[in-house]
């Protein structure tokens, strides 16, 4: 019975997309632990939205790459059967929730990257991953508009949510650099039009960080330190702790149709 | 998903109301007109509508809890999806139920304090726990099929906003119970293993969930008033029996067996099912379910935690408003 992790071909196109696919599962699936236990009503349905825009991203990105490998693999297997080191997602996106200002932060530097990032993608060579961005951009859109509405309110609104706004954008800000990096794969991708280059969006990224923070009376930090490790399967101690959660039905009864 | 039968007699004060507008509100209700939040109402109507809406609101966002607890280990990610979507649902129905609610000149918070001070109730249902994928299943297939059984007579409840709200609940809820269903469908055609959970979600499930239509109709406190006034159109057990003629054929087609070993069809074509352990029922309405406590600590943790998060956005909303007022000036 296929009990053990699956093996996964990466080619530079499967790995460039398994990486999309997984930082939308686990962030999704973050956003998903709200959901019945949110500050009020309003926002157990929009993180419940978010992350279900999110794990259908996912879903359409775990296919694509599972196709291109070509091999005996589908979405499930891809999302149920890796273990950690295998994952490829961001750091960024498997830190805990912590509290709804932390939740909020890791919302708002990853839409605001998403947002550019799949209006970008749009254009690229590989029709499935410009059609999968066209329909991710308007979800990015929406995603960023909610985060930083909320940024600002925190920011703006009491003295602690001042202070649990700044500490979540303190403690997160670490985790951001990783969004721009490119190996030499993915590189050949960029070269190719297939993938789009990260390091072009920093700057915009980067402007609408600062505008929004700066409106919600909060700062950057100085320190632009960066941790990395996400993409190549060096993660945080956390995304062990949400896999052994995410995929203990699929390990527990292997091989079954549910 | 579900409002139960809960509430207690509201008749004294309606003594001091007009006499000549009670009758002639009576007479709207015979001639089947929808009463609307401006009208004039009996207080008692007034009271009873709130409280039952209430209950149901707070059914649906307690209801999230147990069916939530799969969310994060949903055995796909289609199921993943579903089941996110459908708790989503839940919290719409108990949304827009509030809002009916404050139709009636009630707050949301004050309701919802009511909720976790435990001073008011929701379905018996939900303290219950959710122990395996089964249950999840067994959930979307009885409970909100008995949901359904209950709501689509207040599709016609004589109180407008409620009526409309359930018209749109119940579009929902029916495919939640198809998906329910679909569940229960692949784990009975699956393997031994998926065919024992799905029985064993059944036999845990299928007495609490009879006992979702309240109390037998000879118990029942409050029918009267509410079937005079057409808030209630069916009684307790015509609804039971209703639900029980419809799902025994399903529970055959499944290949699962109701636990129910006295269970006999009549002569009408009705399954006669044995009797309900109202005792368990009564220690379940008294807090002493499986999960009660767990519930409500829940409601109560999410509730304390989110304090700052909605201080903080009145807080900046009133700030704005300054700001605007400051620049108006100008």
């Amino acid at each position: 019975m296929p009990v053990a992790n699956i093996q996964v071909s990466e080619t530079p196109l499967v790995l460039y997309t398994l990486r999309r696919a997984d930082d939308a599962l686990i962030l999704g699936h973050r956003l998903s632990e709200w959901c019945g236990h949110a500050p009020m009503l309003e926002e157990d349905m929009a993180l419940s939205n978010i992350a279900l825009d999110l794990i259908g991203q996912a879903r359409e990105l775990y296919s694509y790459a599972a196709k291109v490998e070509g091999k005996d693999n589908d979405e499930d297997k891809l999302a149920y059967l890796r273990d950690v080191r295998q994952y490829r997602n961001l750091l960024l996106v498997e830190q805990p929730n912590g509290d709804f200002a932390q939740t909020l932060v890791r919302q708002f530097f990853y839409s605001a990257f998403a947002d550019l990032y799949w209006r970008a993608m749009m254009t690229s060579r590989d029709a499935t991953l410009a059609a999968i961005a066209a329909k991710s951009e308007k979800e990015s859109a929406y995603h960023l508009r909610h985060a930083s509405e909320w940024l600002i309110r925190l920011g703006d609104g009491t003295d602690e949510s001042h202070a649990r706004a700044q500490a979540a954008i303190d403690h997160l800000w670490a985790f951001t650099g990783e969004m721009f990096d490119v190996d030499e794969g993915e590189r050949a991708l960029i070269n190719a039009g297939i993938a789009i280059d990260p390091g072009l969006l920093r700057g915009r990224w980067l402007q609408t960080i600062s505008d929004v923070v700066s409106e919600a009376t909060l700062v950057l930090p100085q320190n632009n330190w960066m941790q990395q490790g996400g993409r190549t399967g060096r993660h945080s101690e956390h995304l062990g702790h949400l896999l052994s959660e995410l995929q203990s039905m699929q390990r527990t009864f292997p091989g079954l149709t549910w | 998903m579900y409002t139960q039968a809960l509430n207690t007699a509201e008749t004294d004060d309606r003594g001091l109301e007009d006499a000549a507008k009670a009758a002639q509100f009576q007479a709207r209700i015979d001639a089947e007109e929808r009463i609307e939040s401006n009208d004039w109402m009996p207080a008692a109507y007034r009271k009873t509508l709130t409280r039952q809406i209430s209950q149901h609101a707070h059914s649906e966002v307690v209801g999230m809890l147990p069916e939530g607890n799969w969310i994060t280990r949903a055995p796909t990610l289609r199921r993943k999806a579903a089941l996110l979507a459908k708790v989503q649902d839940e919290c719409g129905h108990g949304l827009y139920l509030y809002a009916a609610a404050e139709t009636l000149g009630a707050s949301r918070e004050e309701l919802v304090d009511a909720m976790l001070a435990g001073k008011a109730k929701y379905s018996s249902i939900f303290n219950y726990p959710t122990l395996t994928w089964a249950d999840i299943g067994t959930i979307g297939w009885l409970v909100d099929g008995a949901a359904i059984m209950n709501q689509i007579p207040l599709c016609r409840c004589s109180y407008g906003p409620y009526a409309r709200a359930m018209i749109r609940v119940c579009k929902e809820e029916s495919f939640h119970q198809r998906q329910g269903y679909e569940i229960m469908l692949t784990l009975c055609r699956g393997s031994d293993e998926q065919k024992a959970m799905a029985q064993d979600a059944l036999n845990r499930w299928w007495w609490p969930v009879l006992m979702m239509f309240g109390p037998p109709d000879a118990a029942s406190q409050h029918s009267d008033t509410s079937t005079k006034w057409k808030i209630k159109r069916f009684s307790n057990d015509e609804l039971r029996q209703k639900f029980v003629d419809a799902t025994v054929p399903q529970a055959q087609y499944l290949g699962l067996t109701i636990p129910d070993p006295g269970m006999t069809q009549d002569a009408d074509g009705h399954w006669r099912y044995s009797e309900i352990d109202w005792a368990e029922f009564k220690q379940v309405l008294a807090g002493n379910g499986p999960c009660n406590r767990d519930r409500i600590a829940a409601r109560r943790k999410a509730h304390a935690e989110g304090a700052w998060v909605r201080e903080a956005a009145a807080a900046y909303a009133a700030k704005r408003a300054q700001r605007q007022t400051a620049q108006a000036a100008e």
